[in-house]
C-alpha cells in the first residue's frame, strides 16, 4: 500500500500540522507513517481523539525520498506543506 | 454615507461578545468542531488550505477612509500585511488566528464593520454599482435601496436558514456595473410613467455549477413596495426551493424548473396578501435613508478644466491612466478615479496594509473621505476634482497603484484558487499573473482595448468565469492542473454565459492559447470593434480554427 500520514489544521491558529508518533508537528517529515489500512485507521483514531486541539484530520498519501523526507502525492497537499505558490514569503516555505 | 443607528451598533457589539464566548468555549473543549463550525461561519471565519480566513463585509462596496485604515491595521497587526478584495465587494484576510478573531471583530465594530452575512444560507451582503452616487448615467443612488435591503435582511428570522445562500445586487444606472443578471435577485432603478423612481426586478441568475442569466419578473415595482415584494419573492423560494440537493437549492433552479411565469404568479399571489402590511415603506422612512446618502459638498466647477487638459497633453502616462481609469462624474468638474489592484504580474485584488493606508489618505485629501470596492476587485475614489487627478495619479504611482489598465486584458478577475482555497481544483492566481505579464506592454494592451478575462479555480465560479468575455476554469485532470476556456460571456446589461471553445489546456499552454485568441481577434476585427463585438459578429469559428486547426 502507498504510504499515508495524517494531517489537520491546528485549532488555535489554523496552521497545517501532521500527526507524529507522540503528538503533532508543523513539519511533515516528522509525521507518523502508515503502511497499512489498519495502521491508518489507528492513526486517524488517535488524531480524532485530539479534536480539542485540531480541526478536520484526514489521511493523505505521501512518497518517501531516499533521504527519508516525505512528499505528498497531490499538489494540493504539497501546497499545504509549503504555503501559497504565489507568495513564497508566506507559510512554511518562508521559514 | 449611512451611519449606524443605536440598534445596529448594539447588535454588532452583542455578536462580537457572543462570538468571543463561543471561541473560548471551543478552545476549552466545551464545544466540538461540529457545534462550533456553523457559529464561526456565521461570523465570517472559514478554514482554508493554510489557515483560517476571515471575510469582512463591505456593505454595497462602500468604505470610509477610517474604515480602510482599520482594514490596514487588521492586515498589519493580526494578519500578514495584506488583504484580498473579492468579486463580492468584500475583503478577505488569509491568516487570522482563531484566538484573535474576537479582537479583530471588536476592532471592526469600532468602525461599524462586521463579518455578518458573509457566510451561511442567509441573504448575503447586497452588492451595488461601485460608482453609486457618482456615475453620470445614474437615475438615483442605489445605495439608498441597498441600505433599506440591508436593514430588512440582517438577521431576518424567516430567512436565516434558506435552502441556500442568497445574493441581491442593485444598480441605479443604465450601464450595469453590478452584474445584476447573475444574482439571485437583480434590481434596476427605473423611472415610472410619472417620473417617479421604481424598480425593474430580475430573478434566478447565478453562476457556479449551473450558470444562468436572470429572468425579468417585473417591469416596474413602485418604491414603497420594495420590501414586501422581496419578502414575497423570498417566501416563494423558501417554500418551493429544493433542499434535497445542495446544487439544486438556488433560486435559479426553481425559476428554471417551474418557469419565470409560474414563479412570478406565485410571487404576485403571495405579495397580494402582504403588500399593504408592515413592510410597506413609508415615504418618511425612505427620506430618512435618502438623507444618509446626501451627496458631499461638491464645489461649483466648470465642466472642463484647462489645467487638467494641459496635464494630459504634457504627460502621456497621465493621459493614458485617465483614458483607462477615469470615468465621467455626474457633477461638473469632478471625476471618478479607479484604482487598479492589478499590476502586471501581480495578484488580482490584493492590497498591502501600506497601500490601504495610502488610499485612505488620498480619499481624505481628494474624495471627501469616500472609497468604493468594485466587484472587479479594484478600488474607487468616487469624487475627485478633475484638477486633483494629476496629483492623485502621482501619489498612486508612489505606492504602485497606478496601473492604467481598467477594463483591459490586464484587469483580470481571479478567485484565490488552490493557492488558498480548500475547494479548488486548480490554481488561478498564477495564470492571471502570467497573462497580465504577457500583455504588460501598454501600447499593445490599449490597442487590444476592452476585454474582460475571468478565472475561477473550481466550478463554484467565484471568479465569475462564465461571464468573462474570456473565461478560464481550472480543473483537475488526473492530478494535473488543466484549464477550460469559454468565450463570449458578458456580465453587464447584455449579460450572457460564455461557451466552451474546445478541449482544455495544460498549465504551460493556457497563456499561449489566450494569446492566440487575442491575436485572432486583432487579425479579424473591423475598425474599432471590441473583442466581444468581433466574437458576436463572427462566432467562435475563427478562434477555434486558430486554437485547434481546421481539421
Ligand atoms: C476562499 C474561500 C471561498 C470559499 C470556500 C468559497 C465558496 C464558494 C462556493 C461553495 C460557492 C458556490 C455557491 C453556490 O453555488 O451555491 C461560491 C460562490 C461564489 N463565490 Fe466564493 N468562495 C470563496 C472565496 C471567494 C472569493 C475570494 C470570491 C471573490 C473573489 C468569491 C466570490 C463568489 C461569488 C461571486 C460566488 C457566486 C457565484 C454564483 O453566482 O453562484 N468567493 N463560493
Ligand atoms: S471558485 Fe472555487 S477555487 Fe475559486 S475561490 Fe471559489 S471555491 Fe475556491
Amino acid at each position: 500500500m502507498a504510504l499515508e500520514i495524517i494531517t489537520a489544521n491546528r485549532l488555535g491558529d489554523g496552521l497545517v500540522i501532521f500527526l507524529t508518533a507522540d503528538g503533532w508537528s508543523a513539519r511533515i517529515d516528522e509525521a507518523a507513517v502508515s503502511e497499512s489500512k489498519d495502521a491508518t485507521a489507528a492513526l486517524l483514531a488517535r488524531a480524532e481523539a485530539d479534536a480539542g486541539l485540531v480541526v478536520g484530520p484526514y489521511e493523505i498519501t505521501v512518497e518517501q525520498q531516499p533521504d527519508g523526507s516525505l512528499h505528498p502525492v497531490k499538489y494540493r497537499e504539497a501546497l499545504r506543506t509549503r504555503g501559497p505558490s504565489v507568495r513564497t514569503d508566506l507559510g512554511y516555505q518562508a521559514a | 454615507m449611512y451611519v449606524y443607528d443605536e440598534l445596529d451598533r448594539g447588535l454588532v457589539n452583542e455578536r462580537v461578545e457572543e462570538f468571543r464566548d463561543q471561541v473560548s468555549r471551543r478552545i476549552s473543549g466545551e464545544l466540538t468542531e461540529e457545534q462550533f463550525r456553523p457559529l464561526r461561519l456565521m461570523n465570517g471565519l472559514y478554514l482554508q488550505l493554510h489557515a483560517y480566513m476571515l471575510r469582512v463585509a463591505v456593505p454595497y462596496g462602500v468604505l470610509s477612509s477610517t474604515q480602510m485604515r482599520k482594514l490596514a491595521r487588521i492586515a498589519r497587526v493580526y494578519d500578514r500585511g495584506y488583504g484580498h478584495f473579492t468579486t463580492r465587494q468584500n475583503i478577505q484576510f488569509n491568516w487570522p488566528k482563531l484566538e484573535e478573531t474576537p479582537d479583530i471583530l471588536a476592532e471592526l465594530a469600532e468602525v461599524e464593520m462586521h463579518a455578518i452575512q458573509t457566510s451561511g444560507n442567509c441573504i448575503r451582503n447586497t452588492t451595488a454599482d461601485q460608482f453609486a452616487g457618482a456615475a453620470a448615467d445614474e437615475l438615483e443612488d442605489p445605495r439608498i435601496w441597498c441600505e433599506i435591503i440591508r436593514q430588512w435582511s440582517t438577521f431576518h428570522p424567516e430567512f436565516t436558514f434558506l435552502p441556500r445562500k442568497f445574493k441581491i445586487a442593485v444598480t441605479g444606472a443604465v450601464s450595469d456595473r453590478a452584474a445584476i443578471k447573475v444574482h439571485d435577485i437583480g434590481i434596476v432603478l427605473v423611472q415610472g410613467a410619472d417620473g417617479e423612481v421604481g424598480f425593474e426586478i430580475w430573478a434566478g441568475g447565478g453562476l457556479g455549477r449551473t450558470p444562468m442569466i436572470a429572468k425579468k419578473i417585473r417591469d416596474f415595482l413602485p418604491a414603497a413596495d420594495l420590501l414586501s415584494y422581496l419578502e414575497a419573492m423570498l417566501r416563494v423560494y423558501n417554500r418551493f426551493g429544493r433542499r434535497d440537493n445542495k446544487y439544486k437549492a438556488r433560486i435559479k433552479i426553481l425559476v428554471h424548473e417551474i418557469g419565470a411565469d409560474a414563479y412570478r404568479d406565485a410571487v404576485e399571489a403571495e405579495w397580494a396578501d402582504i403588500r399593504d402590511g408592515a413592510l410597506a415603506l413609508p415615504e418618511q422612512e425612505i427620506s430618512r435613508i435618502r438623507e444618509a446618502f446626501t451627496p458631499p459638498a461638491f464645489e461649483v466647477l466648470d465642466t472642463a478644466s484647462t489645467a487638467f487638459e494641459a496635464r494630459k497633453f504634457e504627460d502621456r502616462g497621465f493621459a493614458r491612466w485617465v483614458a483607462s481609469n477615469v470615468r465621467r462624474h455626474k457633477v461638473a468638474g469632478y471625476a471618478i478615479a479607479n484604482i487598479s489592484l492589478k499590476p502586471a504580474g501581480g495578484i488580482p485584488g490584493d492590497a498591502t496594509a501600506e497601500q490601504m493606508d495610502a488610499v485612505a489618505d488620498y480619499a481624505d485629501r481628494w474624495s471627501f473621505g469616500e472609497l468604493r470596492v468594485a466587484h472587479e476587485q479594484n478600488l474607487v475614489l468616487p469624487h475627485v476634482r478633475q484638477d486633483d487627478l494629476y496629483d492623485l495619479w502621482l501619489a498612486l504611482g508612489s505606492v504602485e497603484l497606478d496601473a492604467p489598465n481598467i477594463g483591459t486584458l490586464g484587469d483580470i478577475i481571479a478567485c484565490p484558487g488552490m493557492d488558498y482555497c480548500s475547494l479548488a481544483t486548480a490554481r488561478s492566481i498564477p495564470i492571471a499573473q502570467q497573462i497580465s505579464e504577457r500583455f504588460a506592454d501598454l501600447e499593445r494592451l490599449h490597442d487590444i482595448g476592452s476585454v474582460s478575462l475571468n478565472i475561477s479555480g473550481c466550478i463554484n465560479a467565484c471568479g465569475h468565469h462564465h461571464v468573462g468575455n474570456i473565461g478560464i476554469l481550472g480543473v483537475d485532470k488526473k492530478g494535473e492542473e488543466f484549464y477550460q476556456v469559454t468565450l463570449g460571456g458578458q456580465a453587464d446589461e447584455n449579460a450572457s454565459i460564455g461557451k466552451i471553445i474546445g478541449p482544455g489546456f495544460a498549465s504551460d499552454a493556457i497563456v499561449d492559447a489566450i494569446e492566440t485568441i487575442i491575436e485572432t481577434y486583432l487579425s479579424v476585427r473591423q475598425d474599432d470593434e471590441s473583442f466581444i463585438g468581433t466574437l458576436n459578429r463572427l462566432g467562435q469559428t475563427p478562434f477555434k480554427e486558430a486554437l485547434y486547426g481546421t481539421a
